[in-house]
């Protein structure tokens, strides 16, 4: 089940004022289970890149595979990729317009032509998933904050039962604990379902506590691809793409760099703690012994 | 003379009830007492609900206390007699870069607050040009705003209130859509204008790095001021600020771990010098301890 580009290009409005290359040769796998992350400047490509992943923009040269299959092959089933790679767009609920959250979230396995009970059941399975609570499902949309709203909106898109989940930017304008709270859910659909996740963040603090590998992206080509601790040991060729490593692993570097032997690759604060708890502690049997 | 005061303000959101007849009230705003001195930075935290933007939207008067009073610059932001003062004063910043702007080129959106206040035209231009120059988008004067990045519509949606010459300027939230590169860019413009103008600022944010600069914090929780003071003050509460699912900066965080496992570490460090020179004192402290 896996995500793959080969030699994907692509230009916007070619052979006009306009024309701008957004993508530079990309070859890029997905495989199947992963939670990866793609992080990258403004204008550096990233959402032009996750809609060639479910055909929404056709490469202007290079390949698809989905599943090892050409899907700009001629009879390739579109449609159908489409659901099984669900892209939930930045700001989603901008996008509700049901009379009520559990009609909105029936809304695309309706489309996909399943009987009324498969897709009511679809829906409140989706809805459950996301963790909004049943006494919201027949509220409008507009009713519902920010965090929940876009709850709804990311449950539309599992209630197609996707394979593949993209999600762009979903925590952008939430407060600390929407954000929390979205990222900890999807994390769960990932362990617990095996649902291939790719996030678009522009949150390093995000990205280092959730993916297991970082692609980079600057100027339309991948600049890293990597695993977290890999990628943000480059923390000084990133800031020149007008990115940034988390903050701990700038304070793991400056420990580092005073001779103190910690481990430069914690992202996390969890990891960075343990890191230097261990170094004070071997110093301490050091001093003693 | 403090240029925002609230007194016991609350406010209350009235809204029709499930049968469709009811008014029912809910209450955004609980009691908040505020005094702010002329030329300070402050910050405003707190989940979205907790009341901060409607606080917010009293201080140039779009919202009127239930009860309680606001004043600005000593005016009663009640007293509509008063209310193209008071929206002079106090500009207002909002999230959505795309809703503010409404001129086609950006000089003319920047243009528009001093026309509308009846400046003489000389004095606009004069205006249009410091303006853009302290956000720093000068060089955009003859751009169409549609073509700008977020956080360059935003510094122009700055710019526009700054040719008002207000002392005071609310940003709800300004950052929010934008990427950290835009990000940096309003933070910078908002410091720049308190630094070199005295312009008391109001910052409405979530992102912790945009907060430890502030002279002083709010954390607002249901309507009330859950604590202020310091950035070093309130972020030595790590326990409590956790416990309402607030953020702390990354290193704050890391620090308060560190201490709690029993190295010697002062409290409330917000940034990687602080955090990586208190660590080195600990292993200096340690190494001499015999």
């Amino acid at each position: 089940m896996s995500i793959k580009l080969e030699h994907v290009n692509y230009i916007y409005s070619p052979g006009t004022a306009y024309e701008k290359q957004a993508l530079t040769d990309i070859c890029l796998e997905f495989p199947d289970g992963q939670f990866a992350g793609i992080i990258g400047h403004t204008g550096s490509g990233k959402s032009t890149l996750i809609q060639h992943l479910n055909g929404l923009v056709r490469a202007t040269s290079g390949t698809v595979y989905y599943n090892g299959e050409d899907i700009y092959r001629e009879d390739y089933p579109m449609k159908d990729l489409r659901s099984r790679v669900g892209l939930v767009f930045q700001y989603p609920e901008y996008q509700l317009f049901e009379v009520d959250v559990f009609s909105d979230v029936c809304f695309g396995p309706k489309n996909l032509g399943l009987p009324k009970e498969e897709v009511e059941k679809r829906a409140y399975h989706a809805l459950q998933q996301v963790g909004l609570k049943e006494k919201y499902f027949k509220k409008s949309p507009f009713e519902l904050s920010g965090g929940q709203k876009r709850r709804a909106a990311i449950a539309g898109i599992l209630a197609m039962q996707p394979e593949v989940l993209i999600l762009d930017e979903p925590t952008a304008g939430l407060d600390p604990k929407g954000r929390d709270d979205i990222l900890d859910q999807i994390q769960l659909l990932h362990r617990e379902q095996g649902i291939t996740v790719v996030l678009v963040s522009h949150s390093m603090e995000d990205i280092a506590r959730y993916v297991e590998r970082i692609v980079v992206m600057d100027k339309g080509r991948v600049r890293f691809n990597d695993r977290p601790e890999k990628v943000f040991e480059h923390y000084r060729e990133l800031e020149q793409i007008g990115l940034a490593a988390p903050q701990v692993t700038y304070v793991m570097q400056a420990l580092r760099e005073r001779g103190m032997d910690v481990d430069i690759h914690a992202a996390t604060v969890e990891g960075a703690a343990a890191s230097i708890r261990s170094y004070f502690g071997n110093f301490e049997k050091r001093r003693e012994g | 003379m403090s240029i925002i005061q609230a007194k016991k303000l609350i406010h209350d959101y009235q809204k029709i009830g499930e049968d469709g007849k009811t008014e029912v009230s809910s209450r955004a705003v609980d009691g908040v007492d505020l005094d702010i001195a002329p030329g300070q930075f402050i910050a405003i935290l707190g989940h979205n609900g907790s009341g901060k933007s409607t606080l917010a939207k009293h201080i140039n008067a779009i919202l009127l206390p239930t009860h309680g009073t606001v004043y600005v610059d000593g005016m009663d932001t009640k007293d509509a007699e008063k209310l193209e003062d008071i929206r002079r004063t106090a500009g207002m910043v909002f999230q959505n870069p795309d809703n503010q702007i409404i001129g086609t080129v950006v000089d003319e959106d920047v243009a528009f607050g001093p026309e509308n206040m009846g400046v003489p035209t000389p004095e606009i231009l004069s205006r249009v040009e410091s303006s853009l120059k302290s956000v720093g988008m000068w060089e955009y004067r003859d751009h169409s705003p549609n073509r700008l990045s977020g956080g360059q519509k935003q510094r122009v949606a700055i710019a526009g209130v700054v040719a008002m010459e207000p002392k005071c300027i609310v940003l709800d939230e300004p950052t929010a859509m934008l990427d950290p590169m835009g990000r940096k860019e309003v933070i910078r413009a908002a410091q720049k204008l308190n630094r070199e103008k005295q312009v008391t600022i109001l910052l409405i944010t979530h992102y912790m790095e945009e907060v430890i600069e502030a002279d002083h914090v709010i954390v607002m929780d249901q309507g009330k001021i859950l604590m202020q003071g310091t950035p070093r003050e309130v972020f030595s509460r790590v326990e409590e600020l956790k416990e309402h699912r607030l953020d702390v900066p990354q290193v704050t965080m890391l620090a308060y771990e560190l201490k709690k496992s029993g190295l010697p570490l002062p409290d409330g460090i917000l940034t990687v010098q602080e955090l990586v020179d208190a660590l080195d004192a600990a292993r200096a402290q340690r190494g001499s301890a015999e």
